[in-house]
């Protein structure tokens, strides 16, 4: 590739507005685009936490008796939406990767950065369409995996509005992808090797190779699944013809992958909070690459463990076990260094670390779950149950969301030279943590005891069950609050954080806090060793 | 002199004893009242413990390191800097891999005995009257023949209730009726959405699919009434999506097909 940046021609323009203003601009420099990117992210996660709470209302009786029942489909289908696409996939993605990796490469922004205000830009219209289909006849009610036939008998306009929205974006993510893999491989400054990147960038590699390769695929599904519900062509229709099952292989195809695109940027971002805080190098960072790497490979092969109880074939119920279950090494290798990092550290007890703690813990437990349900005779039973329900919010809330608060807690002082309070800290996690396991540890007993997913009534017998986790869902509910109380005090009358209170080696605090708008004063530095903890006595003081 | 490695073993051996104490004596299923509901069980178990010793184990080796290692307020400095270590790399490489292959070995195992590995063409009545290839389902046959008095019902889903075709009687049910301890195959097709077949006291499920008919064996082994339950969202009544499975002795079994029984195709 040669193109080069000037990046007096990007990120200089006199035109972009100054101050606040420029977070709502078409604006180049790429943090202001994390930003976007986090604050948005975080609105809808208001909406989709809001619909959750409708979810869980809903359940604490088990008649069908909040909402109206196909209400009740319309608020599950925007709530794994919008969680998904608008939410972590942008967040983990898009806010952090865009922060970070120019800084963890050396660069004064991405390699493409009016693509990057592009992808962000999708985002807004993309949500807001999605959000507003519910009033035009209904938002979609298929789920968030929109099955056919389910998804072609239902009204049209809801789905194919939730169609497009995906679309978009689906196209935001691998303008994203791409924008990610040519700024880390060409990016680089002079000197820097690949094996001394600071471990968020192979995971965002990895992430951008799999977003790449699969997300076309799921555009390419949805388009036909459009084209029965607008043409009346029989790709996925029964009645014409058409094959149910063959949408899900491709359906799966990206979805799996989206699972680690959701969690891959989340192991990266522990891998970088983790050393600062305990105070000690990343244990065995040449095997987290590897491992990364893996995880990228095993998991484009492992889609159909989603379909052990649709159309599979025997011997696929069989490769697919394998090859789920071998996920379980590369991961289960990260979370052992993960602890290694810790052991011997000196650890400082603060927000940023209890929650990156809380997220091993949380997604160990979603990990052992994982691997059960990867057991096809297993899986049988528990499949579209809420074992299922529980099992996969352990894995995005338990492991990604904390790690989207701990990276909040962490990299806050960079982006705004304030400290976050850590009382106001502390108290978001207890209840955050108390409240997660308490709203989705009883779920694995109601699933593995006859309650289906994405159901408005349930079995009497199931009523205290659901109270308890409608109970933990009040308290996920109300830990939001110390949290933006901390936000909005902080920003204004925080304490000064100086350019790098944790004292830290990686290249984003070797500027000022904030960073000038072209990251640094400077050359930028070459960090050889961003994780040298122990081996020099740290600069700043 | 004790050293610190004993106090690692006395911590392991505890972790694993209370790991198989709840393994063993924690029950978090629903009664078991099919052929695989023990089989079922048992790979629960299984994994049930080895997760239980791997979540206590982590979780102590977590909160362990933010006791032992926390910073104390007058400590400054680094920890040390330790940048890993190539043998442990390998035995936490090896010994997941090995759990992991040996899980998967074992619940083939398990799966095996289920039937779930049987050729599906071969394995069904209906077969002779109907010629599509049946390409997904679960055998669940506990033996290597075919019962010649095997109960065949096909299965008709729909928005939002199952209907059971009894062919030899000539009629159909909103109930689903099977006598005890005999192998009931089933011929299941979607008349509209994808629907699923799911009773959790059997441990079974497969999905009802429109145009791809799927089948499901299954041999009851306790008199009583079952839920049958739709997993897949089919729809704003999903929930309510259910019918009742009762497993009757033999003979209330006859009295009650004898009475449904429909001499001549009416239908």
């Amino acid at each position: 590739m040669t193109i080069s940046i000037d990046p007096q021609k990007t990120s200089n323009e006199s035109l972009q507005p100054k101050g606040w203003l420029r977070y709502f601009s078409f604006s180049l420099d790429h943090k202001v685009i994390g930003i976007q990117y986090l604050v948005c992210g975080f609105l809808f996660y208001l909406i989709g936490g809001t619909l959750a709470s409708a979810i869980r209302i809903e359940l604490a009786s088990p008649m069908s008796d909040f909402m109206p029942r196909d209400v009740y489909n319309q608020v599950l289908t925007l709530h794994g939406t919008i969680m998904i696409f608008l939410w972590i996939v942008p967040v983990v993605n898009g806010a952090f990767g865009n922060y970070l990796i120019p800084f963890y490469v050396g660069a004064r922004d991405m390699a493409f950065p009016r693509l990057n205000a592009v992808a962000f830009w999708l985002i807004p219209p993309s949500g807001l369409m999605l959000v507003a289909s519910y009033f035009v006849e209904g938002a979609a009610q298929a789920g968030w995996t929109a099955y056919p036939p389910l998804s072609i008998t239902t009204p049209q306009s809801g789905q194919i509005i939730w169609i497009l929205s995906v679309l978009l974006l689906g196209g935001s993510s691998i303008f994203g992808g791409i924008n990610f893999i040519a700024t880390i491989i060409k990016l680089r400054r002079p000197g820097l090797k690949l094996m001394q990147l600071p471990m968020y960038c192979w995971a965002m590699l990895g992430t951008s190779l799999l977003v790449v390769l699969s997300t076309p695929v799921l555009a390419g599904t949805l388009i036909l699944l459009s084209f029965d519900i607008i043409a009346n062509t029989g790709f996925f229709n029964p009645v014409l013809g058409g094959n149910v099952v063959v949408y899900q292989h491709l359906f799966w195809f990206y979805s799996h992958p989206a699972v680690y695109i959701m969690v891959l940027p989340a192991f990266g971002l522990v891998s970088e909070i983790l050393p600062v805080h305990a105070r000690k190098p990343l244990f065995g960072y040449t095997t987290m690459v590897f491992s990364i790497m893996g995880i990228v490979v095993l998991g484009l092969v492992v889609w159909a463990h989603h379909m052990f109880t649709s159309g599979t074939p025997p011997w696929m119920r069989l490769f697919f076990t394998i090859a789920t279950a071998f996920i379980a090494v590369p991961t289960g290798i990260k979370f052992f260094n993960w602890v290694a990092t810790l052991w011997g550290g000196k650890i400082s007890i603060n927000s940023a670390m209890l929650f990156s703690c809380g997220f091993i813990i949380n997604f160990v437990f979603g990990g052992i779950t994982g691997v059960a349900l990867a057991q096809v005779p297993f899986d049988i039973h528990v499949h579209d149950t809420y074992f299922v329900v529980a099992h996969f919010h352990y894995i995005v809330y338990g492991g990604t969301v904390f790690i989207i608060f701990s990276s909040i807690y962490h990299w806050f002082p960079k982006v705004t030279g304030k400290m976050l309070n850590e009382k106001l800290g502390i108290l978001h996690f207890i209840i955050t943590f108390i409240g997660f396991n308490l709203c989705f540890a009883p779920q694995h007993w109601l699933g593995l005891n006859g309650m289906p997913r994405r159901v408005a009534e349930y079995d009497p017998q199931f009523q205290f069950v659901n109270q308890i986790s409608s109970l933990g869902a009040l308290l996920m509910a109300i830990s939001t609050i110390p949290f933006l109380i901390n936000v909005f005090l902080s920003v204004r009358n925080g304490k000064d954080a100086g350019d790098n209170p944790w004292n830290a080696l990686t290249p984003e605090w070797l500027t000022s806090s904030p960073p000038p708008v072209e990251n640094w004063e400077g050359e930028a530095p070459l960090v050889e060793e961003p994780y040298g903890y122990g081996k020099k006595i740290s600069e700043q003081k | 002199m004790l050293n610190k490695n004993i106090y690692l073993i006395l911590i392991i051996s505890l972790v694993f004893a209370i790991s198989f104490w709840i393994g063993l004596n924690v029950n978090l299923l629903p009664a078991e009242a099919s052929i695989n509901a023990p089989i079922y069980d048992e790979l629960f178990k299984i994994l049930f413990i080895i997760g239980l010793i791997i979540f206590i184990g982590m979780t102590i080796a977590v909160i362990y390191s933010l006791f032992k290692f926390r910073k104390r307020n007058d400590q400054i400095g680094d920890g040390i800097a330790l940048e890993g270590n190539l043998s442990l790399e390998i035995v936490w490489t090896i010994i997941p891999s090995i759990i992991v292959l040996l899980i998967g070995l074992y619940s083939y195992n398990i799966y095996d005995r289920m039937g779930g590995m049987k050729e599906l063409n071969h394995n069904h009545e209906m077969m002779s009257s109907n010629t599509e290839k049946i390409w997904a389902g679960i055998s669940q046959s506990s033996d290597n023949e075919i019962a010649i008095n095997n109960l065949s019902i096909e299965v008709s889903a729909m928005q939002f209730a199952f209907l059971f075709n009894y062919p030899k009687g000539n009629f159909i049910s909103g109930e689903l009726h099977v006598p005890v301890d005999q192998k009931v195959s089933m011929k299941m097709e979607s008349k509209d959405v994808i629907h699923a077949f799911w009773v959790p006291e059997f441990r079974i499920k497969q999905d009802i699919i429109p145009g791809q008919p799927t089948i499901l064996n299954f041999t009851p082994t306790k008199v009583g009434k079952y839920p049958i339950i739709c997993a897949e969202l089919c729809g704003p009544y999903h929930g309510g999506m259910r019918a009742s499975i009762i497993v009757e002795e033999e003979s209330d079994y006859n009295a009650w097909f004898n009475k449904n029984k429909k001499p001549e195709v009416n239908l």
